[in-house]
């Protein structure tokens, strides 16, 4: 998400970086570029304009030209801005003190708004709940199959009856009080905000169940008109947040800026990814970092707890410091950074890395053809790369299903990988050329 | 509690893992036989659940009518053409005026580049034309939209020789499937004998909501378990069009990003099943949400590049959304919008005219025009 944004800013700001003085022309540039920059990310129009107007007045005046780096400055406040603009703090669920919970869902068609019903309950089951899923688009072919099978990966039961959405709703709340389910999720219908009827029917299905928390489901692709459906979805619901979709293609997600500053209300979830557990509240503060390219390393470490294997991670950790990290333990450590999802999401959350690496055309089959290599490998093998001759590479490619070149050369790239990982000072707390971001985190962690 | 050691030794791993993926990569790519390549074709089976049902929505009249494209982006016409109409009048300075437009134009999803070229040679062919009004600035500004658009026929094509075959793709919910049903109605009007070919076998039910539209539009359908492989779906229909002299295959497909390059590759493979005959493919649809902003144009580039699309489906007109992204895609890439989607009868896809899209857009004097309509 923001990828690009975050690429832009980093070009705009490399500009201006270093330089002992800004005149008035050359933030004017600047902002010209943070404009184009926001619009291609397709945030609102009319959002980019007094975004820019506070950025403009906040940098201009006395403190910028007495600032003695003038980059600095504007970054700062373009930061402040952003967050501000993302919404400041992130959502914390006050749950009904007579059970249960309700939750509507609603949206645009094709936005992910089954999917994300789905997602939703499995994190709230995450949180210890027990929720119920209602499925109340009865519209769409096959929407309550689709829940149904959603649900069973979640295990989270699934609630519907045919006929009338409202009906079904209510029921649905019904349902979830008398088994004793404490949160209930009402999946609806796809409906375009200028249709009458359904905005009506949605309305009341809202007057029925009488919400504790209604988010409205968006696509991050979606352009300009995001603001309109909010507004629309907001006028006849009384939103609570947005929900995020479909934030693992290369879309820019502007949306998210744009909705906050034009109906005041904030993205609550974001869905990065296809497995439902690909999911989680959204960060503003966080995630203003990360379009900046300072990294997201709280929601790293976060995600790390909740997927990690603890102690292979730490046993791996260890073999670094102490520079024996062989290729059982690169093994090892591939499988659970793969648990953590797609590597470019993972690595747009690490502050530092170059936009080379960050913007890499990634094949994650690639990580497979390697895990077959080294699982071709003998334990001693794994332990000592150096052992593998001629012969044992040919078993190896045997083994693998590839050729012996593709194993020198998988062999020849750890070897490098190991001479890095010497040289970026694994071996204790020395200082590196990364050592501010490091050395900010811990203080942060032990705060 | 794992530490900031552990986080920073995973990421470690995690760079240089991909600074291995990236360097491998762009090295020694062939080093790794191709195992995609070696892929056995499934024995074509008998598809299950092929049917011809009555239809429950008959067709009976011509589906594109004169004036349809007026009525059907009426409400996205109106909420474009305000914008335009209330820019263009008052008093305001021509500073003011080419503010405003260029807000117009980005609110549209046309992008600031386009936006921006658009604005720039308006205003050249103004200096020399030295009006200034609002009218003028409208005309200009519709001109240079106006060579924005490639001149290419814009109707779907067939073949000499049937089976023609479409193919139909996009990212997730742009609303393939149900396009794919009005496609299908559309070429029943055309007194073609149509097979629907249920590539989309990942998404829960997309098979019965395709077989639903086959029933409404009395085509046939064939579909084949959830999980096959979409190439022997979009074979079997092929060849079974062939057999009983049907004259057109549409073929459904997943939606995917297109920046899942597995699911591109399938793709790809797809395409290369449908024009392998006795099937010839004439028509690779790309169906864009109008809703879409600046991620369609990376879309439409992605897809494009995998499977040589030869036109644009645009959906969801009906909404708000202006759908400007489907104007830049055209511009860049040369591949004409063929046809919008603005309702969901059976009857509201219809045939894209530029000029009548831009009238529309672009028209002043809308207030009147729509009472006269509605």
């Amino acid at each position: 998400m923001f990828d690009n944004l975050t690429d832009r800013f980093e070009e705009i700001f490399s500009r201006i970086r270093g330089k002992g003085r800004l005149s008035e022309a050359e933030v004017d540039a600047v902002l010209r570029e943070i404009r184009a920059a926001l619009i291609e990310a397709d945030v609102n129009v009319g959002v980019v304009r007094s975004f820019i107007e506070r950025v403009r007045e906040n940098t201009i005046g006395e403190e910028l030209f007495r600032s003695l780096s003038p980059a600095q400055h504007v970054i700062k406040v373009v930061n402040a801005e952003l967050t501000n603009a993302l919404g400041g703090e992130n959502l914390k669920i006050s749950y009904a003190s007579r059970p249960p919970t309700v939750v509507l869902m609603a949206g645009l068609q094709g936005v992910g708004k089954t999917t994300a019903a789905a997602k939703l309950a499995l994190w709230f089951r995450h949180q210890g709940r027990n929720p119920l899923l209602v499925a109340a688009d009865l519209q769409r072919p096959a929407a309550v199959e689709q829940l149904r099978i959603l649900g069973e990966q979640a295990s989270v039961p699934v609630f519907s009856v045919p006929g009338d959405p409202v009906n079904t709703s209510s029921a649905g709340v019904e349902e979830a009080r008398r088994i004793g389910r404490d949160v209930v999720i009402v999946d609806t219908a796809g409906r375009t905000s200028i249709d009458q009827e359904l905005m009506d029917e949605v309305r009341k299905i809202s007057q029925s169940i009488t919400p504790n928390y209604t988010f409205l489901v968006i696509d991050a692709m979606i352009g300009q008109d995001a603001v309109n459906s909010a507004r629309v979805f907001n006028d006849a619901l009384a939103l609570d947040g947005i929900i995020l979709t479909k934030l693992d293609g290369d879309a820019r997600g502007g949306a998210a800026l744009s909705v906050r500053q034009v109906v005041g209300k904030p993205i609550s979830f974001v869905s990065i990814g296809e497995k439902l557990a690909d999911f989680d509240l959204f960060y503003p503060d966080r995630m203003a970092n990360r379009i900046l390219g300072m990294g997201d390393v709280l929601s790293l470490i976060e995600q790390a707890e909740r997927t990690l294997d603890k102690e292979i991670a730490e046993k791996g950790a260890k073999k670094l410091k102490g520079g024996k990290f062989d290729l059982e333990d690169f093994l090892e450590q591939m499988q659970q950074v793969k648990k953590m999802g797609p590597l470019k999401g993972v690595l747009s959350m690490l502050p530092g890395v170059p936009k080379e690496i960050r913007n890499a055309d990634i094949d994650e089959r690639e990580l497979v053809k390697v895990e077959a290599i080294i699982s071709s490998m003998t334990k001693a093998e794994r332990n000592n790369p150096d052992m593998i001759d001629g012969s044992r590479r040919s078993r190896i490619a045997n083994g693998a299903g590839t050729s012996t070149a593709a194993v020198g050369t998988m062999l020849k790239q750890f070897k490098d990988m190991q001479k890095m990982m010497r040289s970026m000072g694994m071996g204790g707390p020395s200082p590196t050329k990364k050592s501010p971001n490091r050395s900010n985190n811990k203080k942060k962690k032990r705060r | 509690m794992i530490t900031v050691t552990v986080v920073l030794a995973v990421a470690v791993v995690l760079i240089v893992s991909t600074i291995y993926l990236v360097s491998r990569k762009s090295r020694s790519k062939p080093s790794f036989p191709s195992k995609t390549s070696v892929v056995a074709r499934r024995p074509i089976e008998a598809p299950n659940g092929a049917v011809i049902s009555e239809a429950i929505e008959p067709i009976s009249e011509n589906l594109v009518l004169p004036g349809d494209i007026k009525r059907g982006i009426g409400r996205a016409r109106l909420a474009f053409a305000r914008l335009f109409g209330s820019i263009l009048g008052g008093d305001k300075s021509s500073q003011q005026l080419w503010d405003e437009v260029e807000e117009a134009l980005l609110v549209s999803d046309l992008g600031i580049d386009l936006t921006t070229s658009v604005l720039d040679g308006a205003k050249a062919s103004m200096a020399v034309s030295d009006s200034t009004d609002g009218v003028g600035i409208a005309a200009a500004v519709k001109s240079q939209l106006r060579s924005l658009f490639v001149e290419q026929p814009r109707d779907l094509s067939y073949s000499q020789d049937s089976p023609t075959v479409w193919l139909v793709v996009g990212v997730n919910g742009v609303g393939k499937t149900t396009s794919i049903g009005k496609l299908s109605a559309m070429a029943a009007a055309d007194d073609r004998k149509v097979i629907l070919a249920a590539g989309d076998t990942f998404r829960a039910a997309a098979a019965d909501q395709l077989q639903m539209w086959a029933e409404r539009t009395a085509a046939d359908i064939v579909r084949s378990v959830p999980g096959a492989d979409p190439s022997s779906v979009v074979f079997d229909a092929i060849q079974k069009a062939a057999a009983r002299g049907f004259d057109l295959v549409i073929a459904d497909t997943a939606g995917r990003l297109h920046t899942k390059s597995n699911l591109m590759d399938e793709l790809r493979k797809l395409r290369r099943t449908a024009e392998r005959d006795p099937g010839h493919l004439t028509e690779v649809l790309l169906v864009l949400d109008a809703t879409t902003g600046q991620n369609g144009l990376v879309q439409a580039r992605e897809f494009a590049k995998a499977v040589g699309i030869t036109g644009v489906v645009l959906t969801k007109l009906d909404g708000s959304a202006k759908g400007g992204i489907a104007l830049a895609a055209e511009a860049e890439l040369g591949v004409p919008i063929k046809l919008v989607g603005v309702g969901e009868k059976v009857r509201d896809l219809i045939a894209f005219s530029p000029d009548e899209f831009l009238d529309a857009l672009l028209e002043m004097d809308v207030q009147n025009e729509l009472s006269d309509e509605d």
